[in-house]
C-alpha cells in the first residue's frame, strides 16, 4: 500500500471525531451558543465510552453512554449560560476543564488498557477499485457520519427547523417577538451539540485508537471548534474540512513510518500548524466572516 | 406567546444598580459549592471525605513548612493571572498562556544553557527579563493573526499553546538535552547565579513572590489610574462607543495580548529560574490554564486576584497532599478547578441580576 492509497483509506475514520464535533458545534453556534468546551465533552464521552466497552456492554451501548453523559454535561453549560447568563467562553472553558478532569478521574485505572474496535464494511464493487477502493471500506460509525452530515445539511437546506435555528442565531430577539422560542432552541442546539461531541469522544476511543490514554483527545475539540470557522457555518465545507484535517493526522504518521528526516515534534504539531494557518487564510476575508458568521453569536439572550 | 413558559422558575431580573455584596460573596459562595460538590464526588469514589478535607484544605495552612509552598505557588498563577485579567476586561480572550508561560521558560533557560559557567548578578535579571520577552512574542502571534487576519483569538492562543508544548519537548529531546542526564529528557541543571534569590530563608520562596505583588500593584494603577487602562475596559464594555471615540480595537488587543504574554512569560521564566532549575517537561502543572480561573474567582480585580492565586495555590499544594495521604488522583485537582469556575459563574449571576418569581401573564410583551 502506497501513502496515497492508506491516505485515502483512512482518511474518513481520522476526520471521524472531527467531523462529528463539528456538527455538534455548528448546530449550537448556529443557534447563537459558543460552547468552547468540546475538548472536554469529548474526552468525557470517550473515557464512558471506554468503561462501557472495556467491561463488556459492547460499541452501541458505548456510544449512547458517551452521547448521553457529554450531553448531560453541556446542558450543565446551557444552564449557566442561557439560565444564568454567564459568559459563555468563560462557561466553555471550565465545561472544557471539568471534562477533561472527569476523564482522567474515571479513566485512571484503564491506562493503557485496550479494547476491541469495529469491522469494517466494505461496498461492493466500490471498494474493488484500484486507489480508490480504500475509501469505501469503513466502519459502521464512520457511514453514520457521513449520513448525519447529510441530514443537517438537508435539515438546513431544506426543513423549517433549519429556519428556526438560523432566525434564532441571527435576530433572537426577531425571533423572539414572532413567537419562536429563543431558549429553548438554544438548550436543543447546544445539548445536541454536547451529544455530537459525546459520539466524537466514543468514536476516538473506542473505534479509532482502542486504547485507553489520559487526554487523548489531543485537542481535537479544539480543532473542531476551529473547522466550524473554516467551513464558514456551512455543512459541507466543515465535512470537506474534516477531511483535510484527516487527512493531515494521517500524513503526519505516514511521514514517520517512512522515517522522513524531520522532527517528530513538527508533525505532531502539524494539525495545530495547519489550524492556525488555514484560519488566518479564511479568516481575512472579513466579508465572508461577517455574510456567514452567526450574529448574536456569544451574546446572552434577555427580553 | 410565551418564550420560556415555566413559571416555576424564577426570572433573572436585571439590578439597577450591580450589588456589591453579590460581587464579595460570590467568590466564598462559590467555593463552599465546589467543595461541597468534589467532596461529594471522591465519597463516590470510594475516598474518606474526612481525610481528604484535612489534607486539601487544612493541610496546606497549619505549617509554615507547606504554607511557604503554597506561596511559591501564588507567585506565578498571580503573574499570569494578573496579566489576562487585562485582556479579559477589554474582552480579549487570550487562553493561550500556558503556551507562552512555556516560551518563557524555554527563552530565559537559554543563557544558562548556552552559558553554563557565566557568573555574575546580571544573569538571572536577564533571564526573567528574557523570558517575559518570549512570552510576548509567542503571543505577539496570536495578536498579528488577529487584528490583521480576523482571526479568532481564542482559537489561535489555544494551539499555540499545543505547538509550544511541542517546541519544549523538541529541545529537551534534542538540541537542548542534558548530555550527562541519563537521556531523562530535561536541560543541564543551571549554575547559582542562574537562580532568583531566596526571599525568605529556609523555604524556596523567591524574589519572584515581590515581582508578582509589585506587578499586581502596577496591573491596578494601569487600570485604576491610567488613560490606556480606561481606554482598554471602554473598549471590552462598549466596543462601538470606543471606536466612536477613536480608541483603535487593534492596538487595544496588541496591549492586551502583549501584556499577558509578558507576564506569563516572566511567571514561566520564575519557575525555571527558581524553584525547578532546570528547563523541564513539567515546568508548569497547567498554570496557564489554572491563571484563567484564578482571573475569573477575582473578578478580574487586581485584589480579587491576589486572593483567588493565594486560594488556587492552596488548592495545588492540597490536592498534592490528597494524593499522598488520601489516595485522591492528580485529576481531582482539574476537576475541582472546573467545578469551581463553573460555581463562580453562576454566583456572578447575582452581581447584575435578582431572581423574582412572578406569573407569565403578568409579562409584559416585549
Amino acid at each position: 500500500m502506497n501513502a496515497v492509497e492508506f491516505v485515502l483509506a483512512g482518511m474518513l475514520a481520522a476526520a471521524t471525531p472531527f467531523l462529528l464535533a463539528s456538527l455538534g458545534e455548528l448546530v449550537a453556534e448556529r443557534t447563537g451558543v459558543l460552547n468552547l468546551g468540546v475538548e472536554g465533552l469529548m474526552a468525557f464521552g470517550a473515557v464512558l465510552a471506554f468503561i462501557i466497552v472495556y467491561h463488556g456492554g459492547g460499541h452501541f451501548l458505548g456510544f449512547l453512554a458517551a452521547g448521553a453523559g457529554s450531553a448531560a454535561l453541556s446542558l450543565v453549560f446551557a444552564i449557566v449560560t442561557l439560565g444564568f447568563r454567564a459568559n459563555q467562553v468563560a462557561t466553555g472553558l471550565a465545561i472544557g476543564i471539568l471534562g477533561q478532569g472527569l476523564s482522567a478521574l474515571f479513566g485512571k485505572t484503564y491506562e493503557s488498557l485496550t479494547v476491541r474496535g469495529l469491522p469494517k464494511l466494505a461496498l461492493p464493487w466500490l471498494s474493488d477499485i484500484p486507489v480508490v477502493g480504500g475509501l469505501f471500506t469503513q466502519d459502521v460509525v464512520v457511514w453514520l457520519s457521513l449520513a448525519a452530515t447529510l441530514a443537517i445539511w438537508a435539515m438546513f437546506a431544506y426543513t423549517k427547523a433549519g429556519l428556526v435555528i438560523r432566525a434564532v442565531g441571527e435576530n433572537p430577539k426577531a425571533a423572539h417577538a414572532i413567537g419562536y422560542p429563543v431558549i429553548a432552541v438554544r438548550l436543543a442546539g447546544v445539548t445536541f451539540g454536547g451529544a455530537m461531541a459525546g459520539f466524537a469522544g466514543a468514536y476516538a476511543a473506542v473505534v479509532y485508537t482502542p486504547l485507553w490514554a489520559d487526554g487523548m483527545i489531543a485537542g481535537r475539540g479544539w480543532i473542531a471548534i476551529a473547522l466550524v470557522v473554516f467551513g464558514t457555518w456551512l455543512t459541507g465545507r466543515i465535512f470537506l474540512g474534516a477531511c483535510l484535517f484527516g487527512a493531515v493526522s494521517l500524513l503526519a504518521l505516514a511521514a514517520q513510518a517512512t522515517g522522513l528526516d524531520v522532527p517528530s515534534q513538527l508533525l505532531s504539531s502539524l494539525p495545530y500548524l495547519v489550524t492556525i494557518i488555514v484560519l488566518g487564510i479564511i479568516s481575512s476575508d472579513r466579508r465572508m466572516m461577517q455574510l456567514n458568521g452567526i450574529a448574536s453569536l456569544g451574546d446572552p439572550f434577555e427580553h | 406567546m410565551n418564550a420560556f413558559p415555566v413559571s416555576i422558575l424564577p426570572a433573572l431580573v436585571r439590578r439597577e444598580h450591580a450589588s456589591l455584596a453579590a460581587t464579595l460573596l460570590a467568590p466564598p459562595a462559590a467555593l463552599a459549592v465546589a467543595i461541597l460538590f468534589n467532596l461529594g464526588l471522591y465519597v463516590l469514589i470510594g475516598r474518606d471525605p474526612a481525610a481528604v478535607v484535612y489534607a486539601m484544605l487544612l493541610e496546606p495552612f497549619l505549617s509554615w513548612a507547606s504554607f511557604s509552598e503554597v506561596l511559591l505557588k501564588t507567585g506565578p498563577l498571580l503573574l499570569v493571572a494578573q496579566g489576562l485579567a487585562i485582556g479579559f476586561r477589554a474582552k480579549v480572550f487570550n487562553i493561550g498562556a500556558e503556551g507562552q508561560f512555556i516560551l518563557g521558560a524555554i527563552f530565559a533557560s537559554a543563557i544558562p544553557v548556552w552559558f553554563p559557567l557565566a557568573t555574575g548578578l546580571w544573569i538571572w535579571p536577564s533571564m526573567l527579563l528574557l523570558g517575559a520577552i518570549g512570552g510576548a512574542l509567542w503571543a505577539s502571534i496570536t495578536a498579528f493573526w488577529r487584528v490583521r487576519l480576523n482571526a479568532n483569538e481564542i482559537l489561535v492562543s489555544l494551539m499555540l499553546s499545543l505547538v509550544a508544548v511541542q517546541v519544549l519537548n523538541y529541545l529537551l529531546l534534542g538540541p537542548w538535552k542534558d548530555p550527562n542526564g541519563f537521556n531523562f529528557p530535561q536541560s543541564v541543571m543551571f549554575q547559582y547565579d542562574a537562580m532568583v534569590p531566596i526571599l525568605i530563608p529556609g523555604t524556596r520562596v523567591n524574589v519572584s513572590l515581590l515581582l508578582a505583588f509589585a506587578l499586581s500593584i502596577a496591573a491596578w494603577a494601569f487600570i485604576q489610574k491610567s488613560f490606556t487602562g480606561y481606554k482598554l475596559q471602554v473598549g471590552g464594555r462598549a466596543p462601538r462607543a470606543a471606536a466612536y471615540a477613536g480608541f483603535a480595537e487593534g492596538r487595544a488587543i496588541w496591549l492586551s495580548l502583549l501584556i499577558g504574554g509578558f507576564a506569563a512569560g516572566l511567571a514561566g521564566a520564575a519557575e525555571v529560574a527558581g524553584p525547578i532549575g532546570q528547563l523541564q517537561r513539567s515546568i508548569s502543572t497547567g498554570y496557564g490554564y489554572a491563571a484563567i480561573i484564578v482571573a475569573y474567582l477575582g473578578g478580574l480585580h487586581p485584589l480579587g486576584i491576589v486572593f483567588s492565586a493565594l486560594i488556587m495555590a492552596a488548592l495545588y499544594i492540597g490536592g498534592d497532599n490528597a494524593m499522598v495521604s488520601a489516595n485522591l488522583p492528580v485529576a481531582a485537582v482539574r476537576v475541582f478547578q472546573g467545578s469551581l469556575l463553573l460555581a463562580y459563574l453562576i454566583a456572578a449571576a447575582f452581581v447584575r441580576y435578582r431572581l423574582e418569581w412572578r406569573r407569565p401573564a403578568h409579562r409584559s410583551p416585549s
